[in-house]
């Protein structure tokens, strides 16, 4: 009848306090690839899990057709079965087990039923690598690839069932520019297959680049659907149609006022890994002065976060070597309590794994860190505490029904907005922020860097560690290039260029 | 709404928390009309709460434990062993009572430590540390009362612990038969409540938290003081509070203090929730973890007091599945294997179900083979319907 392998109708789905979806519409053109875009809590992921039966019919109203012909799933398997896959952004991956282990994870080939045919699991697996185009060994462990490999690994174990509608829930957040292009060949080369995708994303230059449709959701409703071969999609559009204004500068303008005073210095630090039996910081030198954004840019996995953990009492255990004057004095912190004290923070970038206690509501989770500040003789303070939780979620303008909401129940982006408060709450001098905006729409960007100049023009100092070189370029004073755990260069944002730290970041 | 409209609503958004109150109320219906009220004598129900008091500070112990995702498994022949040496340190080393209690306490609070050391130093699951700690303390046990078998203690003040009741006015004519204290008591109690959820209510709606509605706030104020005023009304009627009892209350009074409202309770639930998001924030892991085992053990040397002074003697056998019941009871009450969740008042109230379905069994006359079937599918059912409202309220 038409050529859509999806058509999704006045789809609505609420939670308590919150509807998540008000009659959204989203169709799919057979053999696309459908970029949706939309601000922090707009829906999207809601939306595709009510798609893939996360949510089965019936806690939500509206319909889904799948060529043409309605859907009612009652859970993930339905919608697997009738060839929608859908990765998350929380990859699900068992990092102890072998790569083909992981690939046919929960449909292990047998011929008995009984045994599990490892020889032959091998082989397809291969054969599913090569598909995906990843070079390793299917024997070599999950836990010891990068991210970008694992996002791949996934999309095998996706392939090999029969999919004909694959969905990625931010794949890219957390890879690098290499890895991202990787997955676009990927998905292009999918495309050409007959494998249809719906690809959620913050970065809009990607969809610009990949998306042949995008939809864009606010507020849980459909704004627009946008034709990229009609020239119907920009940078600005997308902008204005997500956040509803416009958003001229990215990088908002900053006062400049980085001082002289050396506020934090760091002399030939060494770093063990008694974990992993390596190395993972080599003859780091470094300092950060008063007022300063400095940027630390690198790939992933080049010792940036071993760098901030490091500095912030080394929670992990590294045995470590090398000095840190912290206002010209000498400093030793074995615990991250006493790296607080002395006026040093530090966002996580992975605030699922280490950053927020999900089951705990937002205003104990942005208190967590500072309790003293709402506390008096070891006794919490709850209404200081509302009140205070009550301003920062403002300040962020962090999406919740109420700031006693489960951090659990927030999307995504909204849960970074609360990591940040959270250490914003204990007043630092030294903000070390690890991948500040992964996975945060373009307005809530544009409140963080303007959280970070307002910090900076205090006084405050900042280290910045990002994957984004744009960001780099656009936010910091000076740029330290990571290599391998090793300082590869340094150099003031006036000189540098892309080209230039990727040079750095890469030999 | 409608009163009855905004009853369902409270009640199903709250089915978990209430859901443990209302199955502890069918046990009591149920035991009481198969016993022909035999159970809610005055004399059982005083009773069944001596019996709970050994119990409930173990359970209560135990949930903070199970609250940081651990388990301790050596409490119950601890408190055993602890009782054994304050008997000894009673009747052989002749030290009055005011010395053996805190002696007890303290050998508690060290005998915690040392179960925390391997798995807050060495990272060794807290399972086998204390399965460790299970042997050696049935093994002290059994050594130090080797010689002389069960040893009697002859010292009325310590017995009174786990036997006596508080004192009463001297001799008032006003309601012969009752003990006049308790009812004070309780009705202070039942005072102090409804000034404190009033004043409370007032704060939150000062700062715009939500409230329930004014209908069902009273329904909720008249339900509390109801249950409080019936058991001591039932209380009085026998001798009145027993010691246990206010140590009970007194224990699990300062434990829902210190969790629900201190920074320590904070960190407690917040290493619970995510361990590594906890040492990032500052807390020390470590030492929370030395803090919350001692405690577990200080509350096993209290139950080992109690224990042994209601049975004015320390045997050999002494302690023997107590963790079992305490960590049943702690699951009842509605604590998380997955860490972070779990009040100490839900673990008092798994206690009593615990002990209320012993007491009832033993009053049918049902062997205890049976009972121990009873017990084990309560606890499955109990744990069941907690996922199942967990998940639904996701
Ligand atoms: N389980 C839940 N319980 C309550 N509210 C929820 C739940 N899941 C999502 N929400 C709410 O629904 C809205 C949509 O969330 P959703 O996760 O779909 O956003 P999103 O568009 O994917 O955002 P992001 O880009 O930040 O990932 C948000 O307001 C969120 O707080
Ligand atoms: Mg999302």
């Amino acid at each position: 009848m038409n050529d859509h392998i999806l058509e999704m109708k006045f789809i609505t789905k609420e939670f308590p306090g919150v509807k998540a979806l008000d009659e959204v519409s989203f169709s799919v053109k057979r053999g696309e690839i459908h970029c949706l875009v939309g601000e922090n809590g707009a829906g999207k992921s809601t939306l595709m899990k009510v798609l893939s039966g996360v949510y089965p019919f019936g806690e939500y109203t509206g319909e889904i057709y799948l060529n043409g012909v309605e859907q009612k799933f009652s859970g993930i398997n339905d919608s697997k079965k009738a060839g929608i896959a859908i990765i998350y952004q929380e990859l699900a991956l068992i990092p102890e087990m072998s790569v083909y282990e992981n690939i046919f994870l929960g449909h292990e080939i047998s011929n008995n039923g009984i045994a599990v045919n490892w020889n032959e699991t091998i082989k397809q697996a291969t054969e599913m690598l090569k598909k995906v185009r990843l070079n390793v060994n299917p024997a070599t462990k999950v836990k010891d690839l990068g991210v970008g490999k694992q996002q791949l690994i996934e999309i095998a174990k996706a392939l090999t069932q029969d999919v004909k509608l694959l969905i990625l829930d931010e794949p890219t957040s957390s890879l690098n520019e290499d890895d991202c292009e990787n997955l676009f060949e990927l998905l292009r080369d999918l495309k050409k297959h007959g494998v249809t995708s719906i690809l959620i994303s913050h970065k809009l230059k990607e969809v610009i680049n990949i998306g042949d449709t995008v939809t864009v959701l606010r507020d849980g409703r459909t704004i627009s659907t946008l034709d990229a071969h009609k020239g119907e999609v920009s940078e600005n559009v997308l902008i204005k149609q997500m956040v509803g204004r416009e958003i001229n500068n990215i990088y908002p303008p900053r006062r400049k006022a980085v001082g002289n005073e050396v506020v934090l210095e760091v002399k030939n630090l060494n770093a063990y890994n008694p974990r992993i039996g390596r190395d993972v910081l080599k003859d780091i030198n470094f300092n950060i002065k008063k007022g300063e954004i400095v940027g630390f840019a690198g790939l992933v996995g080049s010792g940036r976060t071993e760098l901030a953990l490091s500095l912030f009492g080394n929670p992990v255990g590294y045995q470590i070597e090398g000095e840190l004057y912290i206002n010209g004095k000498k400093k030793k912190f074995n615990h991250p309590r006493q790296a607080i004290k002395a006026g040093v923070a530090y966002v996580t970038e992975d605030r699922k794994g280490n950053g927020l206690i999900l089951i705990q509501d937002v205003k104990q989770n942005i208190s967590l860190a500072n309790l003293d500040r709402v506390s008096m003789r070891g006794v919490v303070n709850e209404n200081s505490e509302f009140t205070i939780a009550t301003e920062y979620k403002d300040a962020l303008d962090i999406r919740t029904p109420s700031i006693e909401q489960k951090v659990l129940n927030l999307s995504g982006g909204n849960q970074q907005k609360v990591s940040v408060a959270k250490w914003l709450f204990v007043d630092p001098e030294i903000l070390i922020l690890d991948e500040p905006t992964r996975g945060i729409d373009v307005g809530a960007k544009y409140e963080i860097y303007t959280i970070m100049n307002r910090l900076a023009e205090e006084g405050k100092s900042i280290i910045m560690i990002s994957s984004e070189l744009p960001e780099i370029l656009g936010m910091s004073d000076r740029i330290y290039v990571v290599s391998s755990g090793r300082i590869s260069g340094e150099m003031p944002v006036e000189e540098a260029t892309q080209e230039k730290i990727m040079h750095m970041a890469t030999n | 709404m409608s009163f009855y409209g905004d009853l369902k609503k409270i009640i199903k958004s709250n089915i978990r928390e209430y859901g443990m109150y209302i199955a502890l109320l069918a046990i009591f219906i149920f035991f009481t009309v198969a016993t022909n009220g035999i159970f809610i004598s005055s004399r059982n129900i005083s009773n069944l709460l001596n019996q709970t008091g050994y119990i409930a500070v173990l359970a209560v112990g135990m949930t903070l434990v199970i609250v940081i995702r651990h388990i301790d498994l050596s409490v119950g022949f601890l408190a055993g062993f602890l009782g054994a040496v304050a008997a000894i340190a009673l009747t052989q080393w002749n030290l009055p009572v005011f010395v053996v209690i805190p002696l007890v306490m303290a050998l508690g609070i060290v005998a915690g430590l040392v179960t925390a050391f391997p798995v807050a130093q060495m990272g060794i699951p807290s399972f086998v540390a204390s399965l460790a700690g299970w042997l050696i303390y049935r093994g002290l046990l059994l050594l130090v009362t080797l010689r002389t078998g069960t040893i009697i203690i002859p010292n009325d003040t310590y017995n009174a612990i786990g036997n006596g009741f508080i004192p009463d006015f001297p001799e008032i004519s006003f309601l012969p038969g009752m003990h006049k204290i308790t009812l004070l008591i309780g009705v202070i109690a039942v005072i102090l409540n409804i000034v404190g959820e009033i004043k409370n209510r007032k704060n939150k709606i000062a700062y715009n938290f939500e409230v329930v509605p004014m209908n069902m706030f009273i329904v909720k104020l008249i339900v509390i003081s109801a249950i409080i005023l019936g058991i001591t009304w039932v209380l009085a009627g026998y001798n009145g509070l027993s010691w246990t009892v206010v140590i009970m209350l007194a224990v699990v009074m300062v434990y829902h203090y210190v969790t629900t409202k201190t920074v320590l309770g904070r960190y407690i639930y917040a290493i619970g929730g995510n361990p590594e998001a906890a040492e990032l924030s500052g807390i020390d892991v470590k030492k929370m973890t030395f803090m919350v085992f001692g405690s577990m053990g200080m509350m096993a040397a209290l139950s080992g007091i109690l224990f042994s002074s209601r049975l004015q003697s320390a045997t050999t056998t002494a302690g023997s599945l107590f963790e079992m019941d305490a960590i049943a009871a702690a699951y009842i009450g509605g604590v998380s294997a997955a860490g972070g969740v779990g009040k100490v008042t839900g673990s008092l109230i798994g206690a009593l179900v615990m002990t209320s379905l012993t007491s009832g069994m033993n009053l049918m006359g049902i062997d205890i083979s049976s009972q121990y079937v009873v017990r084990g599918m309560v606890l499955l059912l109990a744990v069941i319907f907690d996922v199942a409202t967990r998940r639904a309220s996701k």
